[in-house]
Parts: structure tokens; sequence; C-alpha cells
């Protein structure tokens, strides 16, 4: 029995929190725009003042703006509206579930939404953990609201019961756990390619020093430094791994009683065992010689993007048993 | 900061004079052997797999669906042979792909079993001598003391054992030193994974070896036993033997399919009555997600149906009643099926054939003439038939299908429509030569399977040694600490230089700072009360105590 209003509580919801993350994209926006505005000013106060060129780990490094207090409060709006996005992001699930009486990720448009949430989740533990690394909010915001989007306008499913297959308690286990892994590894691959972003910046800047020239300020500048980044994305990833290597375990038992074989090379099984080997090779290439920095950086968004391509494509296009996809 | 793998030990250098063809021949193979174990080819094998496992998806697979591969191959002609060829249709039992996997495991094998053995041996031996060079490890301090350099070193190997290192004193070249490590956890997780995987890959292969699946379609008061012979389809692995499949036998009684409101299926339930090596039957109840495990065997419901059930009247007054045929879905959502019904045999007398083909819908609603189901359950079944007689080509030497005519018959101008119509239950048709057809009735069937996989306990252990061992390789930290006293290069006091090398994590700063910051305090605490107290004394750690024996 589907209890209608909450279904349509659930949908309210989901446009409130696009709202929220919107504003708080603009926010962010507005936080980095304030920041750069006294970049000048800052760097010759330090100068000035003669503070060591020996920052602490987690620090600014030298020459990055201290926050003037304008910014740091849009910061805070930042924050706090993708708190309250982050709230009525999982009241969208919340409502949905008690809707049909069932765990709220039973078909493409609840599980896609419920990834979009553990995204959000694991970055507003990252930035309240490591401020500095609040300013990846809006490289991070900007494709939540992305994916959002498009989840609603192409995924969307109205609330529904489950199919036979999908009535197992393994649901709860094998689906609750693949969407934490895939929210974590989204935002590894965010500060992977921020990483790439902010190496390519360090290195015009570099480059611009040597020849004298000074480059251009640019909003770059604001990023967490390429160490911090790359740091945040092995790290997440590191969590992400064995959360994923216990979801396709967990798969491959439930298969092995819904389906009559733990491994058949589906389509979505074969993807979910390449996205485990790219992640595995991630993490061995942070290790290799000749492999850390950019090229590992590249392997950790090779894997994001197997795990969008597991998502969309496998349930959309091709035909296997996973095509329960509800779209 | 990332952790750094130490180096491997350099080849020996090669003697001088000019090396015999043996020699060259062993010197090759080891350099072939170091390059196929060095990290950087594992790194290569795991994107080829990754790789190679694309195709397998994006094409059609015969482990999955042979109609679909022999599809594909129909619609394309030229290219289609090729890709078999090359084994693209069989993508996950092909050469390549083996030899991938198993390059990649003696990748592993190679890289392993030393790690391990190494590993072992670190259990039972202390901390390596420092490196001559504190100051080069990643993170280093000196600090300078007034207290005598054994005094203070009694102080740094007193924080370390708070803090749960492993720690031997040493007299090294440039003085007394202290070496500490702890997390040995991470090391034994690593080679736990690797090792795991090793022993997952051995359960698949057995799994693939010695297991079998065998796949039959039973009508409800029907049955079957664990043969070969007696399935629709099956599939063995190499070193099976039909002789050796468990004694098991499975009757269906009754199958339920239930639905939502909004005809999503919402369970198949079968009961089901079952023996072993012939002991009593035990009734039990299996459904979607809940399969029967038997003896290494498990038997599922992978689908259902229903057959129509019809009778024939001949005219020379001779019936035959409850014949029956499973017809396959078409449309899951609506249950609309199709099949064929083959009666050989119409008794004494005569020597033609009948076929009843077509479709059933179990709540059947007529659209201009066509037959369609407008619901999964039988609320109204109705089916929509042509019946053929003649010669149905079952002796012709040629397999076919149980679930379509063979067209040949039909083309030659053997085998006859003689009646198209649509039924409902109870309803008949009378054939142009007096035989009466009669739709009297429908049974509901089950798809069942019969898995048996030897090897599949074994992965699962191995799968969760793989995790267990992640979790201490990517969880513990491995640290190790040196610490040297000198005399202070200005004549008063001593230097005590602290270096640490850290695996695993990204924060070791922070920590290193504590521990030099808690050494630097006692160490202030120690010079000012320089006549140590026996208190004191007493807790701090005899300075020999588990130096190693030379
Ligand atoms: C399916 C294959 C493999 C997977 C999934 C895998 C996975 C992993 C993972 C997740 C790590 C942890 C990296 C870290 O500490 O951050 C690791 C470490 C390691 N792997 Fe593998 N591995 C595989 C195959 C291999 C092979 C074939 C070799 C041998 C050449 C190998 C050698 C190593 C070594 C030496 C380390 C230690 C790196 C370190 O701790 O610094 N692995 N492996």
């Amino acid at each position: 029995m589907i209890d209608e209003s909450l279904a349509a509580l659930s949908d309210t919801l989901f446009s409130i929190s696009v709202g929220l993350y919107s504003l708080a994209v603009v926010a962010f926006c507005a936080e980095l725009a304030f920041g750069r505005s006294v970049r000048g000013r800052t760097e010759q106060l330090v100068a000035a003042g003669g503070v060591p060129a020996q920052p602490p780990v987690d620090a600014p490094a030298a020459g990055e703006p201290v926050e003037p207090a304008r910014a740091r409060r849009l910061g805070l709006v930042a924050m706090v509206l993708t708190g309250l996005g982050a709230v009525t992001h999982a009241g969208v699930l919340v409502a949905r579930g008690m809707a049909t009486d069932r765990l709220p990720w039973g078909n493409m448009y609840e599980f896609a939404t419920a990834v979009v949430l553990v995204a959000v989740v694991a970055y507003l533990v990252l930035a309240v953990r490591a401020p500095s690394l609040r300013h990846i909010g809006v490289f991070l915001l900007a494709p939540v609201v992305l994916s959002m989007v498009l989840i609603g306008l192409f995924l969307y499913a109205e609330a529904g019961p489950l199919v036979a297959a999908l009535r197992s308690s393994w649901l709860a286990i094998h689906v609750s756990t693949a969407t934490i892994g895939f929210g974590i590894f989204f935002v590894s691959g965010i500060a992977s390619v921020l990483y790439l972003v902010r190496t390519r910046r360090d290195a015009t800047v570099a480059a611009g020093a040597s020849t004298g020239a000074s480059a251009a300020p640019s909003l770059l500048d604001r990023l967490p430094t390429a160490a911090a980044l790359d740091r945040t994305a092995h790290r997440t990833a590191v969590f992400g791994f064995p959360i994923w290597t216990f979801a396709v375990i967990a798969g491959a038992i439930w298969a092995e009683s819904a389906w009559g074989r733990f491994w058949g090379w589906d389509p979505k099984e074969t993807w979910a065992f390449i996205a485990w080997i790219v992640y595995a090779a991630y993490l061995h290439a942070r290790t290799t010689a000749g492999w850390r920095g950019r090229p590992s950086a590249w392997i950790n968004i090779v894997g994001l993007v197997v795990m969008i391509f597991n998502l969309l494509f496998v349930n959309l296009v091709s035909t296997g048993l996973h095509s329960y996809g509800g779209v | 900061m990332t952790a750094t793998a130490p180096p491997r030990p350099a080849a020996p250098a090669s003697p001088p004079s000019p090396p015999s063809p043996g020699r060259r021949v062993a010197g090759r193979l080891l350099r072939w052997w170091r390059q196929l174990t060095a990290m950087r080819t594992a790194l290569i094998l795991l994107f080829l797999l990754a790789v190679a496992a694309i195709p397998g998806s994006l094409l059609p697979q015969r482990s999955l669906s042979r109609s679909d591969v022999a599809g594909y191959l129909a619609e394309y002609p030229t290219i289609g042979p090729w890709l078999d060829r090359l084994y693209l249709f069989d993508v996950f039992s092909s050469p390549w792909f083996a030899a991938i996997y198993l390059l990649l495991f003696i990748s592993l094998i190679g890289c392993v079993v030393p790690r391990a053995i190494e590993h072992g041996r670190s259990l039972f031996t202390p901390p390596p001598t420092a490196p001559r060079h504190l100051q080069r490890l990643p993170e280093s301090a000196a600090l300078s003391t007034s207290l005598a350099g054994p005094a203070a070193l009694d102080v740094v190997e007193e924080e370390l054992r708070v803090r749960r290192f492993r720690v031997v004193r040493r007299e090294g070249r440039s003085g007394p030193e202290v070496s500490a490590e702890k997390g040995y956890l991470r090391e034994t997780g690593n080679v736990l994974f690797h090792l795991s995987l090793l022993a997952l890959l051995l359960g698949l292969a057995g799994g693939k070896l010695w297991g079998y699946e065998g796949s039959i379609l039973v009508t409800e008061g029907q049955g079957f036993c664990n043969a070969f012979q007696q399935y629709d389809t099956h599939r063995s692995g190499p070193l099976v033997d039909g002789e050796d499949l468990s004694r098991l036998c499975v009757d269906l009684e009754d199958f339920e399919a239930v639905y939502e409101e909004n005809l999503t299926a919402a369970s198949y339930t079968a009961d089901i009555s079952w023996e072993l090596d012939g002991a009593d039957p035990v009734g039990t109840t299996i459904g979607v997600n809940d399969p029967l495990r038997v003896g290494g065997d498990r038997v599922y419901v992978t689908g259902h149906g229903f057959s129509p059930v019809f009778s024939i009247a001949r005219p020379d007054g001779q019936t035959f009643t409850d014949l029956s045929a499973p017809f396959l879905p078409a449309d899951l959502g609506t249950m609309l099926s199709q099949g064929v019904l083959k009666v050989p045999d119409l008794g004494a007398g005569s020597t033609e054939q009948l076929a009843i083909e077509g479709f059933l819908a179990p709540t059947g609603v007529l659209e201009a003439g066509f037959l369609t189901s407008i619901n999964p359950r039988p609320l109204d079944p109705k089916v929509g038939i042509d019946v053929y007689t003649g010669y149905l080509g079952l002796d012709s030497g040629l397999p076919q299908s149980v679930y379509a005519l063979d067209r040949e018959q039909i083309d030659r101008g053997l085998l006859n429509r003689v009646a198209r119509t649509n039924l409902a239950i109870g309803e008949s048709t009378t054939l142009p030569d007096g035989t009466v057809v009669t739709f009297s009735g429908l049974k509901e069937f089950a798809a069942l399977q019969v898995s048996h996989d030897p090897g599949q306990v074994w992965v699962l252990g191995a799968s969760i040694a793989v995790l267990v061992g992640l979790l201490g390789m990517l969880l513990v930290r491995r640290e190790r600490v040196f610490a040297r006293s000198g005399p202070a290069p200005d004549g008063g006091g001593t230097v005590l230089s602290i270096g640490s090398l850290t695996r695993g994590s990204a924060d070791t700063g922070p920590r290193f700072t504590s521990l030099t910051e808690d050494v630097q305090a006692a160490l202030a605490a120690r010079a000012d009360a320089p006549a140590s107290t026996p208190a004191a004394r007493g807790h701090g750690p005899a300075p020999d105590e588990e130096a190693p024996p030379s």
C-alpha cells in the first residue's frame, strides 16, 4: 500500500534540496570571489609581518590569502545551506521509505538519490574536520546539483512496491554499502579532478615565477594545496574501497540465493569487477614509483567514470538480470 | 606524504668474467621473473584485466544467452564470425582472459610469497638497525638535553613503550641507538589479502571444474530427478561425471505467484517434496531468494508460467485428455505466453499427428481479433491457436525445439494448418475431419534449476579473508622510529636525534610532533631531577632488555 501524501512530500523535499544546494553553490562562489579580492593585500601583510615560510601541514601554504571575515561568513552560510540541503535530502529518502514501507533504494531514482546524499555527507564530514577542504565546496556541490537535476528529470520513478527478487534482507546490506561506497568514490573522484587542476595551476604559477612574470590571480589559488587534495582523494578512496569490496561480496552472496550462482558475469557484475580492479590499481599506483601524482589521480577519475557508467549504461541500455532499473 | 615501498635488494653484480651460456639463460630467466613480479607489471596486468572484461559486457555472451549470440551472428554475418574467432562471445572463458589472470596471479605469487616469508621472519626479529642519517627520514628532529646519552635514550624508549612500540637498544657505529616498530598487522593484512586472492581464484577454478547446473520446467503434479538426461538444458564442468550426481528427486506439488495491486510480482513460491538417496520424501517451500539447499545441491525457482490443458476427441470415439505443454512467457508483465503442444500419437489406426500452436493469455481480451493479456493472474484464460495435422518430423533425426514447430515440415506441405481459433476455458473447435479439440484447463509450471558448485564455500571464505586483510592493510599504519644520542657539537650535554618512517597514513606530522614534544618534556623533567629518584628508575626500562643476541 503506497501512502500517496508521503510520496508527494518526498518529491517536494527533493525540489527543496536542489534549491538549497543551488543556494549553497552561489554562497560558495561568493566566498571564493571575496576571498580573492584581498589577495594582494594579504600577501603584503604576510611579507611585512615576516611570517616564517614554514606552514604547518594543514594550514594554507605561504602566499595563500588569509581569509577576510566577510568571506568566512559567506563560507559559513554556504556550509549551513549545504547541511540543511543534506537534511531535506535525507528527508526525501525517509519519506519515500515510509510511503512505500520498505528501504528507499529499490530503483535507480532512489539509489542515485542516495548516492548523492552520501557524497554530500562525506563532504560535510571532511569540511568540518579539515576546514581548508571547505573550499572544494563549489566544485563538489555544482556536480551534486547537476546530478540531482538529471536524476529528477531522467531517472524519476513513482513510489511503488519492489519486485520479488529485491525482497531480501540483502537489499539492505548490498545496496546500502554499494551506495556508501559509490558516494565516497564520488567525493574522491572530484578531489582527484581538483588535484589535476591545482597541479596544472601550480605549474603555470611556477613557470610564471621563473620567467619573472607573475601569473594572473585566479580562483584556483583558493583551492586547497595539491598535496591536501591528493591526500583527500587517497584517504576517501581508502575508506571507500573496503566498503565497495564488501558490497560486491554481499552482492555475490545475494546473487547466489536469488539467481542460483554467486557470479555470472552479468553486465552489472562485470562492471562492478572492473571498478574494483581500477580502484585497486589506483591504490597500487599511489605506492608505485613513476605513477604517483597525476597518473594515479587519472586512475581514480577513471574509477569514478566506471562507477557512473555502471549505474547509467548498464541499467538503461544493456539487458541483464540487474535491469529491474524501474525507470 | 606517500608511503614508499622499500626498494628491492638489487641483483648481485654479475662476475666480471664472461658468463657461461647456462648462467646467461638463468640470468635472463631471473630478469624476466623480476620483471613479472614487479609492482609495475602487476599494475599493467590489472589494467589489462579490466579492459579485457569490457567486451564481455558489451557483446552478447554465450554463458548468459546462447540465443542472443546466435541473433548477433545472424545480424552481423561479416564481423560476427571474426569476433567469434577471437572468443569475444566467450570472453570469460577465453584463453586470452585466462592468460591475463594467470600472469597476474603468477606475479602475485612471486611478489607475495617472499614477502610473506620475510614478514613471518620479521615477526620474530627485533626492529632493524637505525639508518645512518636520521635527518633524512621523512620526519626527524634533534633535541638537546643535559642528560647523558644513555639516560636520554631511556626517556625515548619509555615514551615509545607507552605507545606500544616494540623497542630495541643497540650500540651502533655512531653511538648508542634505539630502533622501534609497531603496526605489524599492516603487513600481515597485506599478505593475507594477496594470498586470499589466490585462494579465491582456486575456489573459482574448482567450482568451474566440478560444478554443474541443470534447468527444467516442471508442471504442478510432476517431478524430476537429478540426471542430465532429464534436464531441458544443463551445463557441467569438465571433471563432472554424470554418474556422480547426487541422487536427488524433486516433485512440484503446488506453485503460487502473488502480485501487488499494481501487478508487480511480490513472490513466487513452490511447494515441493524432495528425496535424497531414496530416503523418505520431505516437504518444503522454496521461492525467490529462498532455495532448497541439500547435500551440496541447491534447487531454485527461476521462473514460472502456464501450461494450457487440451483434450482431443477423435471421430472414431477415442479421446485423449489432460494433454498439456508449457507455454513460455513472452511478456513477464502480463504473462502472455507462447508455445506448442505436439501430439505425435493419435491412437491405433491413425498415422496422422497433431500440433496445437499459439498464444496463451492468463487474462485474455480480444482486440480486433487478436488475443492479448491484461493481467498476469489466470483470471480469464484464453488461447489463440492454430491446429496442424500431418507429419511433425520428430523422428527425422534432427533435434527440434519443444517450444516451436518444425517449419520445414510446413513448408514442404507435410504439416498443414486445419484450424485457427480463439478459445476460452471449456470451449472447443471442430476440425474438418470431425476431431474436437477442447481447451479444458490451465496448469502452472515452475522453472526449476539445480546447481552444484563445490567451490563456492571456498570462495566465500577467501573473500572474507580478502576483506579482513584489506582492512588490516588499509587501517593499520606501520611506524618505525629511530633515535640516537651523541655529544652536542659545542661539548655541553647531549643531542638526541629522532627520526620516523610511517607507511599507510597521511597525517604523520602531528603524531611525530606529539612524540617529540613528550620526549622533550620528559627530558626536561628528568634533567631537573638529575639524581633520579628510585621511583623513576623503577619505571624505566632496563637498558638491555630485548637487545639482539649478537
Ligand atoms: C587483483 C589483484 C590485486 C589487488 C586487488 C591488489 C590490491 C592491493 C591493495 C588495495 C594494496 C594496498 C595499497 C596501499 O597500501 O595503499 C596493495 C598493496 C600491495 N600490493 Fe597488491 N593487489 C593485487 C595484486 C597484486 C600483485 C599481482 C602484486 C605483485 C606484484 C601486488 C603487490 C602489492 C604490494 C607489494 C603492495 C604493498 C604496497 C604498500 O603497502 O606500499 N598486488 N595491493
